[in-house]
C-alpha cells in the first residue's frame, strides 16, 4: 500500500531529527571528554603515555566508523553485553569523536609558541598552571574552527547509524520513502533538515572566532 | 654576600658542550654584564641560572636556592629569579595587567587586590602606569618589553636576568628600555645582562665578563675591562665592534 507524503510523513522525519541531535550531543560531550583527555596524554612529557594516546589515535582514525558501530553492537553482544542499539550507536560515536578531537586538539595545544611556555615556566608557574592560564586559553582560540568542521561532520555521520536499526534522520526519510516512493520530496526534506542543523553550527563559530578576537587585534 | 654563585658548570647540548666550566660569583646589588659573540653560551648560561636548561655538572646557587643535575627546587628558585627574553613573549590573551597578576596569584597565592596593587606599581617603574588595561597586541616593542620586565618585577625577584632584551628593538625603542634597565640598577637590583650595547655595559655595569668558546675568558670592572682589555680575544672582539 503507498501512502501520500502528507504532514504526519513529514512530521515524522523531521521529528526524527531529535535522535540525529541526540547522538551528536552524545558523542560530542563523552567524546570531548575523552578526546581532552587524549590530547593532554598526547602532549605529556611521559613517553608511554604519549603511546597509548597515539595508539588509540591511530586505531580509532585508522578503522570505519562503521566496524566501531559493529564492535560495540554485535560485538559486545556476543560478549553478552546486549546494549540497546542506542547505546551502542551512542558509544562507538563517542569514541569515533575521541579519536579525531583528540588529534584535533593535541595540534592545537601544540601550536601554541613553545616560548609561551617558557615564559610562563620562568615566572615559576607549575606545569598544570602553565595548562590551565596559559597554554589552554591560546590552544581553544585555535582550535574553534577545526572543531567546528569537525562536529558538522559528526552530524552527518551520525547517519551511519542506522544500520543496527535506530531510526534517526536518515533512517526515517529511508522508512518514509519506501511507504511513499516518492524519494526526490522525501529525501530533499531529509537534506533541508542536515542542513538546518548544520548551517548555524557554521555560523556560530564565524560569531565566537570574531568574538575571540575582538580583544586582540583593537 | 653571594647572590649568584656558579661553580664549575657544564652543559652540552647532546654532543655539543656549550659550557665548558664556568665558575662566577655575583654579589648583592651588583650589575654584571655579559659579553660575547654569537654562539659562545651567553645566553646559555642564564638560561641555567634559573633552571629552564638542566646542566650536566657543576654547582648553581642562586638567591639561596640550589641547583644541580638533579633538577629539584626549580620552582621555589624561580620565584627570586626574573629572567626577560630578547622576544618578549607577553601572553598574548591577557591584558597587560593580568599579564603582570598571573604569577603573583597564582604561584604566589596574592589576593587579586595585592596582585593589582604590584601591577600598577612595577607599571609604573617601567614608565607604563597608563597601560594596564592595554592588549599586548597594541603595544610597541619597545612597550612590550618593559611590560615584561614589569611582569618579572611583579614576583618581586632577588636577581633579575636580563637576554639581550634590546636586540630585537629599532634603534629608536632601545633607549626606553635601556633606560628602565639602568632605573632598576640604580634601585639596587642585582643583575645579570647579556648584551651587545658596550656603552650601555661600560656605563651601567659594575662588571663586565667577557664569555668566549664555552668559557669564562675574561672579566673585570666594566671601565678597566673596556678601555684595557687584557687578552688578544676580547681585543679583537672589542676592535671588531661585531655582535
Ligand atoms: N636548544 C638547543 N639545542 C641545541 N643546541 C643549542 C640549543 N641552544 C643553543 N644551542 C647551541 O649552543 C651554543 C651556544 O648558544 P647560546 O644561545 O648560548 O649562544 P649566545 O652566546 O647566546 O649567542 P647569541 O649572541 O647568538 O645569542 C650555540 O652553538 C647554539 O647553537
Ligand atoms: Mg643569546
Amino acid at each position: 500500500m503507498i501512502r501520500e507524503f502528507g504532514t504526519s510523513e513529514l512530521w515524522f522525519v523531521v521529528s526524527s531529527a531529535r535522535w540525529t541531535l541526540a547522538l551528536t550531543l552524545i558523542a560530542l560531550a563523552l567524546g570531548g571528554v575523552l578526546g581532552f583527555v587524549i590530547a593532554l596524554l598526547r602532549v605529556s612529557r611521559l613517553a608511554p603515555l604519549r603511546w597509548l594516546a597515539a595508539g588509540w589515535i591511530g586505531l580509532v582514525q585508522g578503522v570505519p566508523v562503521l566496524m566501531l558501530l559493529f564492535l560495540s553492537y554485535y560485538g559486545l553482544s556476543l560478549a553478552g553485553l546486549d546494549l540497546p542499539p542506542l547505546v551502542a550507536a551512542g558509544i562507538s560515536l563517542s569514541f569515533y569523536a575521541s579519536g579525531f578531537l583528540g588529534e584535533i586538539w593535541r595540534g592545537c595545544i601544540q601550536s601554541v609558541p613553545w616560548q609561551q611556555w617558557e615564559a610562563s615556566a620562568a615566572l615559576a608557574l607549575s606545569r598544570a598552571q602553565q595548562y590551565r592560564y596559559v597554554v589552554l586559553p591560546q590552544a581553544v582560540r585555535i582550535a574553534v574552527p577545526p572543531t567546528v568542521g569537525f562536529i558538522v561532520q559528526l552530524v552527518k555521520n551520525t547517519s551511519i547509524v542506522s544500520i543496527i536499526g535506530v531510526v534517526e534522520l536518515a533512517r526515517a526519510g529511508h522508512l518514509v520513502n519506501n511507504a511513499t516512493f516518492q524519494p526526490m520530496r522525501v529525501f530533499c526534506v531529509v537534506a533541508l533538515v542536515y542542513f538546518c542543523i548544520c548551517w548555524p553550527i557554521s555560523l556560530a563559530a564565524r560569531w565566537l572566532e570574531r568574538r575571540m578576537h575582538v580583544g586582540r587585534a583593537g | 654576600m653571594s647572590v649568584v654563585r656558579v661553580e664549575d658548570v657544564h652543559k652540552s647540548y647532546g654532543a655539543l658542550e656549550v659550557l665548558k666550566g664556568v665558575s662566577m660569583q655575583v654579589e648583592r646589588g651588583e650589575v654584571v654584564a655579559i659579553i660575547g659573540r654569537s654562539g659562545s653560551g651567553k645566553s646559555t648560561l642564564l638560561r641555567c641560572l634559573n633552571g629552564l636548561e638542566p646542566i650536566q655538572a657543576g654547582r648553581i646557587e642562586v638567591a639561596g636556592h640550589t641547583l644541580d643535575s638533579s633538577g629539584k627546587g626549580l620552582r621555589d628558585l624561580r620565584k627570586d629569579v626574573g629572567i626577560v627574553f630578547q622576544s618578549y613573549n607577553l601572553f598574548p590573551h591577557l591584558k597587560v595587567g593580568e599579564n603582570i597578576m598571573l604569577a603573583p596569584r597564582v604561584v604566589l597565592g596574592c589576593s587579586r587586590a595585592e596582585a593589582r596593587a604590584r601591577a600598577e606599581q612595577t607599571l609604573a617603574q617601567v614608565g607604563l602606569a597608563e597601560k594596564i588595561e592595554a592588549w599586548p597586541d597594541n603595544l610597541s616593542g619597545g612597550q612590550a618589553q618593559r611590560v615584561a620586565i614589569a611582569r618579572s618585577l611583579a614576583m618581586q625577584p632577588k636577581v633579575m636576568l636580563f637576554d639581550e632584551v634590546t636586540s630585537a628593538l629599532d634603534p629608536e625603542l632601545t633607549g626606553e628600555v635601556l633606560a628602565t634597565l639602568e632605573g632598576l640598577a640604580q634601585a639596587g637590583m642585582t643583575m645579570l645582562l647579556v648584551t651587545h650595547e658596550m656603552a650601555f655595559a661600560r656605563r651601567v655595569a659594575n662588571r663586565t665578563v667577557f664569555m668566549h668558546q664555552g668559557l669564562l675568558h675574561e672579566e673585570g670592572p666594566s671601565e678597566a675591562l673596556f678601555s684595557a682589555p687584557q687578552t688578544p680575544e676580547l681585543r679583537q672582539f672589542l676592535a671588531g665592534g661585531l655582535k
